[in-house]
């Protein structure tokens, strides 16, 4: 008993204030990009070319990134030959409508307070089940970071419970895979309404790196009605915390 | 020994090279091999042509780092090696569900994942045992934490395990059959999500294996660079487990430092690459990114204080006697069993194997720079604790030599750097990437020691050097059945720190 109580001391107290203190991430993390379309060279098309999930497309009004596909590489930002896209260390990603994940310019994007009889409802204590349909570990990996110490999302009321039966909705990781579609279906049902339905991660949001196999889905968007939509690969803690929070009306 | 041919750790051969012998003769030349000492790495359908399908043996001497293929043509039918090579077992379960051919006399074959115009997911003949009082508890496939999703059948009698099915492929999403045809701008980034956890672990194989089909070398720095990623992905993994199973047994002190060290090890990944798993930074030809003298110095300081912060954590474990309790003498996996099976990484060498690809197949920095291997004997999940533990001191101990001696050159091979925020873009170009930079005809290994254990990434080029196969072999594929048998006998309330410390990953496993 006396070594944890001395432990405890010595670990310290970690719990990040979160939102008051803004975060300081890393100088090379890959957030919310900023595309310049004075510096997009004309008939270029080499970052196109190189995205790996096609989250590219440049027309006449510039370069156009949808976030439901990206997966934060990097690589059309290096292959830029103007400098046209440019990652910033801004970690709020997440948007309530799917076009809210195009970005254009320097767009920031948007996640919608709930409805007034929602948050009465679940403002203060929201209760999720995590549904891994295809997930690669990263995603999980980051989900249950909230769970810990620094992040603590518990202070806000948000936890993953165990059974569908105690949640407000679901969070979905991964493509949804052929494999888990009945299961992903059923442990939405067995949520009692009203519940949401949130898609975590490149993978859930559009299909990510698999898009197009024929084992997955490409997303969830066919099968549930989205009221939340977090992009990254993996989204970082805070950016799904971020969604959450602003989904809930409190920061 | 005479007929297998001989290669090392990511050296390629050309297809024609590999003997193939009468099935009679592939079967006897395994049997004498692993007779000799050697064990079996992998068994796989490579091809199919005019005389059915073709089956490739690689087997591997632990002892002189040496890989030795042998390949047959079956058509529809062999006698299994399994009951001669228990190690044989999930490979054949592979080869009859992919190739639709049947190895005979094989005790239990059955679905691996489930793909496509075969059996619907989770249909499959569970095995049952009967008498009076035995019941099944089935959970999932969604479990109750955050965790990928599997299906687990208990046969019990009262509150003990006789037998644990566990049944998978809910997570299967194609990755080898998108490989194929490669590489493409897509590979590498596929490669990296084979195991989110273990980015590090198969990006590097990937890479190795496309290096060594391309003859490409990577400058010191780079393999450094590499290794380090390795390190910091295996202790990250190691710590957050540690204090995962002390959750399982409710004890949470440990359990919230181990989980917030975790993430400061991880958050040491995001400052060299710019993501906490190590996303976009390994790159065929080297390392994407290279991080300047400053962040090395913070790397290697928060290192340290991370290792203090972790020791003090995890004396709570060892000297909490109600941890002890729940650890000791449970969920043993014997050192017989484990061998047989062909079990590798932490529970392998926790059973007294001492076998690590590190040291046994070197390649890329770990030629030059050798960690310390533990190795435990229990078999129990206190061994596969305590092993974890060892392996977090050991790979502190080897980074902080290696982050003294990064060595010299250009982070990505041949391709001088102009740094675009941290990104070498040259590493990236498509052409770097082409198809045709590959050996045509040829057959490479890839062996790389992830933090779960052995990594093995099989690639074959057809006549235009394109992937005609690519095979991956995540180390949850030969241990899943070592969870399952480290179960018999325990009581169901042992399952959560059972698993925990072998914690394998389903989406390596279902690919």
């Amino acid at each position: 008993m006396f070594k944890a109580l001395l432990a405890r001391a010595r670990q310290g107290y970690r719990t990040a204030n979160y939102p008051a203190h803004e975060p300081s991430l890393p100088a090379l993390f890959r957030g919310r990009p900023v595309l310049d379309p004075e510096k997009c060279v004309d008939g270029c098309a080499r970052c196109v070319d190189i995205c790996p999930t096609d989250a590219l497309q440049v027309s006449a009004s510039g370069p156009e990134l949808d976030l439901g596909r990206c997966i934060f590489c990097g690589e059309c930002a290096a292959a830029c030959p103007g400098n046209a896209i440019t990652f910033t260390r801004d970690w709020r990603l997440a948007a309530s409508e799917r076009t809210g994940l195009v970005v254009t310019g320097d767009r920031e994007v948007r996640v919608e307070a709930l409805r007034r009889e929602l948050r009465r409802l679940l403002g203060r204590s929201l209760r999720l089940r995590q549904v891994s349909a295809g997930g690669c570990n990263g995603c999980e990996v980051e989900v249950n970071a909230l769970g810990n110490v620094v992040f603590d999302s518990s202070r806000f009321g948000i936890e993953f419970v165990a059974s569908p039966r105690h949640a407000d909705g679901i969070l979905v990781t991964g493509p949804l895979t052929a494999n888990m579609k009945e299961a992903a279906l059923r442990t939405y049902e067995a949520v009692a309404e009203p519940k949401l339905v949130i898609a975590a991660g490149a993978c859930a949001i559009s299909g990510g790196i698999f898009r197009g196999h024929p084992e997955v889905c490409d997303g969830i968007e066919d099968v549930f009605a989205v009221d939340l939509y977090v992009p990254g690969c993996p989204p970082h803690p805070y950016t799904i915390l971020d969604a959450l929070l602003r989904m809930l009306g409190r920061c | 020994m005479t007929r297998l041919i001989k290669t090392v750790n990511a050296v390629p051969l050309a297809t024609t090279t590999i003997p193939v012998v009468d099935t009679g003769s592939f079967r006897r030349e395994i049997l004498s091999a692993i007779e000799e000492g050697w064990r079996l790495l992998l068994l796989v359908g490579l091809s199919r042509n005019a005389e059915g399908t073709r089956l490739l043996a690689a087997l591997a001497d632990d002892v002189h780092g040496e890989i030795g293929l042998i390949a047959t043509d079956v058509a529809g039918s062999y006698p299994a090696l399994t009951p001669d090579c228990p190690a044989a077992h999930y490979f054949e379960r592979e080869i009859h569900e992919q190739w639709a051919v049947r190895p005979e006399g094989h005790p239990w074959l059955k679905p691996v994942r489930f793909p496509r115009g075969g059996p619907a997911i989770g249909e499959v003949d569970f095995f049952q045992v009967s008498g009076a009082e035995i019941h099944e508890v089935a959970v999932g496939p969604v479990h109750a934490g955050i965790i990928e999703p599997g299906h687990f059948r208990f046969s019990c009698h009262g509150e003990r395990v006789l037998h644990l099915e566990i049944s998978l492929g809910y997570q299967h999403r194609g990755i080898e059959q998108a490989l194929r045809g490669g590489p493409d701008k897509r590979s590498v980034h596929l490669a990296e999500t084979i195991a989110g956890d273990t980015t590090a672990g198969h990006a590097t194989a990937y890479c190795q294996l496309v290096e060594a089909l391309s003859a490409t070398t990577c400058s010191p720095r780079a393999l450094a660079l590499r290794a380090l990623a390795l390190e910091l992905e295996r202790i990250a993994n190691h710590i957050g487990d540690l204090g995962a199973l002390a959750g399982d047994v409710g004890f949470l002190p440990a359990s919230a430092y181990c989980g917030r060290l975790r993430g400061d090890v991880l958050n040491l990944t995001a400052l060299l690459c710019g993501s906490r798993l190590g996303r976009g930074w390994i790159r065929p030809g080297g390392v994407a990114r290279e991080p300047g003298a400053e962040i090395l110095r913070e790397v290697k300081q928060r290192l340290r204080d991370a290792e203090r912060d972790m020791r003090n954590a995890v004396e709570l474990l060892w000297k909490s006697s109600s941890v002890r309790a729940r650890f000791e003498n449970t969920g043993i996996l014997g050192r017989q069993a484990a061998a047989d099976l062909g079990i590798v990484g932490p529970p392998a060498r926790a059973s007294g194997i001492d076998r690590d690809c590190r040291r046994d197949f070197p390649a890329s920095a770990y030629r030059d720079h050798r960690p310390a291997i533990a190795v435990g004997d229990s078999g129990d999940v206190f061994a596969r604790a305590f092993q974890r533990w060892q392996e977090i001191e050991n790979s502190l101990a080897f980074l902080a030599r290696v982050l003294d001696q990064l060595g010299g050159g250009q982070p990505v091979a041949g391709e001088p750097v102009t740094a675009v925020g941290g990104l070498a873009p040259s590493s990236l170009a498509p052409s770097s990437l082409a198809p045709s930079s590959l050996a045509p005809s040829s057959l490479a290994l890839s062996l790389v020691e992830g933090w779960r254990g052995e990594i093995v990434h099989l690639g074959m080029t057809d006549a235009a050097g394109r992937f005609a196969q690519y095979k991956i072999l995540d180390p949850s594929f030969r241990n899943w059945f070592g969870l399952a048998m480290a179960m018999r006998g325990q009581a169901i309330s042992d399952f959560p720190q059972c698993n925990k410390s072998f914690n394998l990953s389903y989406c390596g496993h279902d690919l």
